[in-house]
């Protein structure tokens, strides 16, 4: 079963005390943290539970269709919206108790001083294909 | 296919063979994997008189000179192997040797210290001699972490001595697993659990080994039934029934009559003579209702699961009317996966119109795949007009549903502003159907 874990820049339940963002680490802490983040995903892969880990800039914008033969219409950024995704993870593991063991274990990359962040990781099961019998499937 | 040979077919004896001769399983798989390459390419020009034997052959070079290259302590192992395996050629005619070398591997691959997408990889990869590469793509995860699950499976179950046979329902999991995997892929993943199943079926005479080769075979003739051209799921009941693999469900239901005249009941039996009953009529009316409820009673003596209880109050709401199936629903926990989506169904059979609407809802909400969750969708009002009103004023929008007299929904900062002018568009989300009629535009 796959599961997405997200990060985000911002977002979700309350941080806990003590939680600071990126831009208030030194440079070794930074480094800390993106070499966690790759030795992480490399043990996923070791474990036979990645699929892939990608990270995005905070900098971005909406965008959308706005008719035939017109350009895109573009909204944002924004700086003060509420939640912002920072990255993810996909892995495959065979449980849901496994996905969220494996999603805590990202929440304590390093961050100021070297500590485990502990910041929250969304986790969400994929859609998966629907049984390819179960009578329950198509009532 | 190579020289009319099946080549996976020759992949799982070859793995026994090697590891009969003294290999660890780990080497000896990789060998026979070496070795495959090889008669891919060679055979076409110079095919194998046995190729069964010139495969372990191959191999079993492949692993001498793997095992030669790594340290002088390995390389003493190896001879002390090879002095023994001059006995052990002697030791059984081949094909004995081979189709109990082969059923060993099902167990090997099927340990329980594996875990469930462990054992699947390795099964496909050891007794099915499918690549890291098709595994991987089956399975939409890349072909490192394949690879990676592949080795840790193979580490694990090193110590594990090859004919070290457990209980044949954990292989028999396992290959359910692989029938029911139900992924897209070059490789159709049911084709080759029921492949392995009826290989399976050969080498062993256990009734639930046959009850789930049946089982696979009577769900896979009803396979291109199940969704239309766009991917929708179609009911059990309105099913094409003409599409039906005819040759499949005779097979499915001759292995299934010998089995249970073995008199040995188990679970796979079992749904396979749900799924038999199933196909056996003619239309959905004519189903035999009563007697799959008896079945489903000998299921929950054998296992008491909360999924066959829940499969179980459908078929009593069939029998038995709405009331009854919503009393047997009444035995099935609350977090049972299905379970509103059961509910919702009885209560529309029950003429609950309202509170069915409002269980769609909840269950397509709760759906763990997209196919399933449009089908609830759409069954939300079946056939029912719903009447809707939307209020525009500046870059405000205001939805009523029915005569509903508090707006369902309201926008507050429609983005195209308030001047905008040109046409009016309805549409539904993907994977919905809908019909629209009776459009009025008014100026308040």
């Amino acid at each position: 079963m796959k599961y997405l874990l997200l990060k985000h820049y911002r977002g979700g339940p309350e941080p806990v005390e003590g939680w600071t963002t990126m831009d208030r680490w030194t440079p070794d802490e930074v480094d800390a943290h993106i070499q966690f983040m790759r030795d992480f995903a490399a043990q996923l892969e070791e474990n036979g539970e990645l699929v892939s880990a990608d990270a995005v800039s905070p900098d971005g914008t909406f965008v959308r269709h706005a008719g035939e033969g017109r350009p895109p219409v573009t909204d944002g950024p924004f700086a003060e919206s509420k939640d912002l995704i920072a990255g993810w993870m996909i892995i495959d593991v065979d449980s849901w108790e496994r996905a969220l063991e494996r999603a805590a274990q990202l929440s304590a990359a390093p961050g100021a001083g070297g500590q485990p962040i502990c910041e929250w990781i969304e986790v969400r099961p994929f859609m998966s294909e629907p049984p390819s019998h179960d009578e329950l499937a198509a009532l | 296919m190579l020289c009319g040979v099946p080549l996976r077919d020759l992949v799982p004896s070859s793995i026994g063979a090697l590891v009969r001769r003294g290999a660890d399983f780990a080497s000896a798989e990789d060998a026979v994997q070496d070795a495959l390459v090889i008669a891919l390419r060679t055979w076409p020009d110079d095919p194998p008189r046995d190729p069964q034997a010139w495969l372990i052959t191959a191999a079993w070079h492949r692993f001498i000179d793997a095992a030669r290259s790594t340290t002088a302590r390995r390389a003493r192992e190896v001879a002390d192997v090879r002095s023994r395996a001059v006995g052990a050629d002697a030791e059984a005619p081949r094909d004995v040797a081979a189709s109990d070398d082969a059923l060993d591997l099902y167990f090997l691959c099927a340990h329980p210290s594996l875990s469930a997408s462990a054992a699947v990889a390795l099964t496909l990869r050891a007794v099915g001699g499918l690549t890291t590469r098709q595994i991987a793509a089956a399975f939409l995860v890349p072909e490192a972490t394949m690879g990676q699950r592949i080795s840790r499976a193979k580490r694990r179950i090193s110590e594990v001595h090859l004919g070290e046979r457990g209980e044949v329902a954990t292989v028999c999991r396992v290959l359910y697993l692989v029938f029911t995997a139900g992924y897209d892929g070059d490789v159709d993943l049911a084709a080759e659990a029921i492949r392995l199943t009826r290989r399976l079926a050969g080498l062993s005479d256990d009734p639930e080994v046959h009850g789930l080769l049946a089982l696979m075979l009577l769900h896979h003739a009803r396979r291109g039934s199940r969704t239309d051209p766009q991917g929708r799921l179609i009911p059990l009941g309105e099913q094409d029934r003409t599409s039906w693999d005819t040759r499949l469900i005779e097979e499915g239901i001759e292995i299934l009559v010998a089995a249970l005249a073995r008199d040995a009941l188990g679970e796979y039996q079992a749904q396979a003579a749900i799924a038999a009953l199933h196909v056996d009529a003619p239309d959905a009316a004519s189903t035999d209702w009563v007697q799959i409820v008896e079945w489903y009673d000998e299921l929950l003596r054998i296992t008491d699961s909360p999924v066959v209880r829940l499969n179980r109050a459908v078929a009593v709401g069939e029998a038995d009317g709405a009331a009854a199936g919503l009393a047997a629903l009444a035995l099935v926990p609350p977090h049972v996966p299905r379970r509103i989506a059961v509910e919702a169904h009885l209560r529309e059979r029950a003429g609950e119109r309202a509170a069915a609407a409002d269980l769609y809802t909840l269950a397509a909400a709760a759906a763990a795949n997209t196919a399933e969750r449009n089908h609830l969708m759409r069954s939300v009002a079946p056939s029912a007009w719903t009447h809707l009103r939307i209020e525009l004023d500046g870059t405000t929008a205001e939805v009523f549903v029915g005569d509903a007299t508090e707006p369902d929904l309201t926008v507050s900062d429609l983005k195209l502003g308030a001047d905008a002018s040109g046409g009016v568009g309805l549409w539904v989300d993907q994977g919905s159907v809908a019909t629209f009629a009776n459009l009025t535009v008014t100026q308040g």
